[in-house]
């Protein structure tokens, strides 16, 4: 295949692409959209395998077929619950992929240049590697993280920023070397030096950052890997991985924003991690005082007699797999004649839009399924609002405490429903360490237990 | 332990405090349940039925009370007609009295009890906190009440309340003005509602506007400020002004409205004055006034306590006991309360009630423990509704995305931008600049491409531009075929793992999105 067919067959493939991006914009043209986005995959793929630049099919076929087959299987087993941690993994392989890509190119000697292309090219190399390798130990982390291997509390170094602040300068020094290096072995030390330092700096960003700012990490990680792929297509002269990379690093960084914005926080003291140690303003003794606890019976009881309930979940459904029993008391509800719908805050669970896979994969029709700020003016509507495991982002003193550490985040406004149910294990505070006064609201009722276990007690009392 | 019901031995009431249900239930709690023989026919309750139950059905009416360990009644003690004693004579030394006591207005009582050594819970006296509202007989025997004085007042009215056009001409319905929103009146408004009628009300505490407007009654409002809600959900006195504003409002609603029913009461004090004689005398020939503070001296001025009149034409009723015109209903609610109350003195179900001055309802409920007055009890720690409204709203919690940069931010920022890309223009080779262009464009299209996508996708998202991300895997196909062997090791090892990716981040973004349906 000669070089204009594989430009032209590259074109497609990134059109394809972008309409894949544009296809989830919603659910009815979702799937045509992931459709979208193998069909260009594959052009690409085969495009380049079958160009003249390509040799080594063999090889090639024997690795792809293999690699092919560990996807499909870690694909096909997976459970919905356990999404973070895969997303995460495949994160962790871009950014590997960039490494050792990038250190492929810098020492194939087949690659000959000159002046302003070498040191261009050198730049290339130096930050595809950079990013490349911060994006795979920070999604290892991340991994490691979500699949609780890791304690997902913040770890922070003392003088963390200092250190982060010398890997940069060191990152910037090696960089130069790097660049003045006259020969190719010259030129390994300082970048392999960098790739340690970027390594470690993955790990000690994502260490940093504690379980409920997951959302920002995976897709500040998703970010990264895109920008990974577009340097290398810098890298190789290749604009199919210079535009994918582009799609995927805004892609993820527009999510960042997103999240970062349904938190009230700056992308920046995200990053830099430790939720409220900074300010040391922790959970200012808001109204303590008695909670009132509710039995299943009695919450399976005010849900009959409700018109509108809507319930909120949280991380606490995905930990307790109880989706499955919320999608039988929904149908119950519904079929009962009771509007049931759902409220979901962007940063529910550990990934954006974490909650509505779960839902979806119980069988919740989406149509039921709303964002906050489509649900949060009918709250003073709602007879019941039911919380499943949710806690910060349900918390009032977000909107009434101003010196409360989440204050000014936008919050899900239950307290407004006739009647607030909170599942809940314990009393234990929420990520944020932040006292929830909700919980002592005169209508609110505590239903202790293990979500999945409550609730289906509440369908069995249903009836 | 042993719980005595003596027959109620008040004029005209026929309440009883427990029904054969309830009597049940508490034996099912450990206790055993001993009735005065026919302390329940008035409300339609056997003494075989009492006996089906499991009650011990006692003749001598002495011989019941001294063998109880816990007496409920309905009515606070009082002079015992047939017998010549008061009824806390009848009572044993150091038993537990659970009844309607008013312990304001019944001093002597409360001395009486006293020396008895007696424990003594009032059922007027449980605060109104929601865990005690399943506990709370004034909310239900008002709901009762609200109820009966429609029906009362419908029985005296010589028209419908509904309106109707018949071939014999049109109808008007009927105006009903309701008077303080509390249970009473809110019953009151649903069944005159349910009647047909055109009902508005009244009240002192604006947050119940909301409540009344729910049953689809009018909110009738004054031009004046003044919150009359009081500590536990009750109202309180109103100011000079305020009442003076009422009364012209009240005034005017009289020539108008047919049916007037009151039920405004403020605890512990002789109730308002709000209809007055020339109000009555304003009103339509044929119209009616229910008065159910007529007990504590009435809010119309030509009520008589318990008794029908006729004023000016129109006909004021003054019954005191209209839950008890109810008495099977009444009973039924009333048997109830007090075993839940009795539910939250025995926690072990064994039969013996331990009163736990910890507890806030039992303590509030206690007037009287072991002798020792404990009434009144301190002020319940929350409002049914706040009494004031909150402090004007909280300051605005700081909403960092808020401060957008100013203009000149912007157009800095550009500036900056643009000299960027111009400084790496003027030193980059033209090859780098055509991938450039391609980059930047290629990030507008992806900002502009995932500002549209749903929240709900979000995650489905994340996994195709992952499973796209591996599009890398084209750098390491373009490196393979090279001469180097770390070359090619390298390589291979990267579309190994990119291969993963592409092909673990298609299927599970397939699978998640068959998932999503209507």
């Amino acid at each position: 295949m000669n070089a204009g067919v594989v430009t032209a067959s590259y074109i497609v493939a990134s059109i394809l692409f972008i309409l894949s991006l544009g296809g989830l914009s919603h659910q009815e043209t979702a799937r045509r959209g992931n459709l979208y986005g193998i069909v260009g995959m594959a052009i690409a793929i085969v495009a380049t395998i079958t160009s003249d630049q390509v040799s080594g099919i063999a090889l090639i076929m024997v690795l792809m077929i293999l690699g092919g087959i560990a996807g499909f299987f870690v694909a096909a087993k997976v459970e919905m619950t356990a999404m973070p941690q895969l997303v995460a993994m495949l994160h962790s392989f871009v950014g590997l992929a960039a490494v050792l890509i990038g250190f492929a190119s810098y020492v194939d000697p087949s690659i000959n240049l000159s002046g302003t292309e070498e040191t261009i090219h050198e730049v290339e190399i130096y930050l595809g590697v950079l990013i490349g390798a911060v994006t795979f130990t920070g999604s290892v982390i991340a991994f490691g993280k979500l699949q609780a291997v890791i304690k997902s509390a913040p770890l922070l170094l003392p003088g963390r920023h200092w250190l982060n602040l010398a890997g940069a300068v060191v990152c910037v020094w090696m960089g130069a070397e790097f660049l003045d290096a006259e020969s190719v072995g010259g030129g390994l030390v300082p970048l392999t030096i960098m790739t340690i330092i970027a390594l470690a700096f993955g790990v000690h960003m994502v260490m940093a950052i504690g379980g409920a700012d997951m959302p920002v990490v995976i897709s500040m990680l998703n970010s990264y890997s895109g920008w990974a792929a577009a340097a290398t297509g810098f890298m190789l002269s290749n604009d199919l991985l210079i535009v994918t990379g582009a799609l995927v690093g805004s892609s993820g960084a527009i999510l960042s924003y997103i999240m970062c914005r349904a938190m009230n926080r700056h992308f920046v003291s995200v990053i830099l991690g430790g939720f409220g140690t900074e300010s040391g303003a922790v959970a200012t003794a808001a109204e303590a005082g008695e909670v009132t606890a509710a039995s299943a019976d009695e919450t399976a009881e005010m849900l009959r007699d409700a018109k509108e309930v809507v319930i909120v979940p949280g991380y606490g459904m995905a930990v307790a797999h109880a989706q499955h029993a919320i999608s039988e008391m929904t149908h119950k509800l519904r079929s009962a004649g009771v509007n049931v719908r759902f409220g979901i805050h962007p940063v529910a669970g550990r990934m954006p839009g974490h909650m509505n896979v779960l839902l979806a994969e119980a069988k919740i029709p989406y149509d039921v399924v709303l964002e906050m700020d489509e649900i949060n003016d009918d709250f003073p509507n709602t007879d019941v609002a039911l919380v499943v495991g949710a806690n910060d982002i349900v918390n009032p003193s977000a909107q009434e405490d101003p010196n409360s550490p989440i204050a000014g985040m936008p919050v899900l406004e239950v307290w407004k429903a006739g009647t607030a149910v909170v599942l809940k294990r314990s009393m234990a505070t929420g990520y944020a360490g932040v006292d929830n006064p909700l919980f002592y609201r005169e209508n609110t009722r505590m239903l202790f237990g293990d979500a999945r276990d409550s609730i289906e007690s509440v369908v069995k009392h249903l009836g | 332990m042993k719980i005595g019901v003596p027959k109620e031995i008040h004029e005209s009431e026929s309440r009883v405090a427990t029904t054969p249900d309830v009597a049940g239930q508490l034996i099912g709690m450990g206790f055993t349940v001993s009735i005065e023989s026919g302390a329940g026919v008035r409300a339609n309750f056997t003494d075989d039925a009492y006996r089906e139950a499991g009650v011990e059905i006692v003749a001598d009416t002495r011989e019941l009370w001294s063998q109880s360990d816990i007496v409920i009644k309905v009515r606070p003690p009082e002079t015992h007609p047939e017998l010549g004693v008061d009824e806390t004579e009848l009572l044993r030394e150091g038993a537990t009295l659970i009844s309607f006591v008013w312990p304001a207005q019944n001093p002597e009582l409360m001395d009486r009890l006293q020396a008895k050594q007696a424990t003594v819970l009032a059922m007027d006296s449980i605060p109104r906190i929601s865990r005690a509202q399943k506990l709370d007989a004034l909310s239900s025997m008002a709901n009762i009440a609200g109820y009966r004085a429609v029906i009362e007042a419908a029985n005296h009215f010589g028209r419908f309340f509904t309106g109707q056009i018949t071939a014999a001409g049109k109808v008007p319905p009927a105006k009903v003005m309701i008077i303080g929103a509390g249970v009473a009146g809110l019953a009151a408004i649903g069944t005159a509602g349910s009647l047909g009628a055109i009902v508005r009300a009244f009240d002192t505490r604006p947050e119940v506007k909301e409540q009344v407007q729910s049953m689809d009654a009018e909110f009738l409002e004054l031009d004046f400020k003044e919150e009359g809600g009081g500590e536990g959900g009750y109202a309180k006195e109103m100011s000079k002004e305020f009442i003076e504003a009422e009364m012209s409002l009240f005034a005017n609603q009289a020539k108008e409205v047919d049916i007037i029913i009151t039920t405004a009461l403020i605890p512990g004090k002789p109730s308002p004055r709000l209809i007055t004689a020339d109000m009555v005398e304003s009103m339509r020939d044929g119209s009616v006034i229910v008065d159910l503070a007529a007990e504590q001296g009435g809010n119309c001025e030509l009520t008589e306590a318990g008794r029908v009149v006729q004023k000016h034409g129109v006909t004021i009723i003054g019954y005191t006991d209209l839950p008890s015109r109810l008495p099977n209903q009444s009973s039924q609610l009333y048997a109830t309360n007090l075993r839940h109350l009795l539910m939250e003195l025995t926690p072990e179900k064994d039969g013996n009630i331990n009163v736990d001055m910890e507890d806030e309802v039992v303590r509030g409920a206690t007037v009287i423990k072991d002798g020792e007055i404990t009434w009144p009890p301190p002020p319940p720690k929350i409002s049914m509704t706040p009494p004031t409204p909150k402090p004007a709203p909280p300051p605005e919690a700081t909403v960092v995305k808020e401060s957008k940069p100013s203009g000149w931010f912007t157009l800095a920022l550009l500036a900056v931008g643009v000299l960027s890309i111009l400084g790496i223009g003027s030193v980059a080779p033209p090859a780098f600049m055509s991938h450039f262009i391609v980059f930047v464009l290629a990030i507008f299209v992806g900002y502009q491409v995932i500002w549209s996508v749903t929240p709900a996708l979000h995650t489905p998202l994340m996994s195709v531009t992952n499973a796209i991300s591996g599009i890398i895997v084209i750098g390491a196909l373009l490196q393979i075929g090279a001469d180097s062997g770390i070359v090619i090791f390298l390589a291979s090892v990267s579309v190994l793992i990119a291969t993963v990716n592409v092909a673990g981040g298609f299927l599970v973004t397939q699978r998640m999105l068959k998932m999503f349906r209507k």
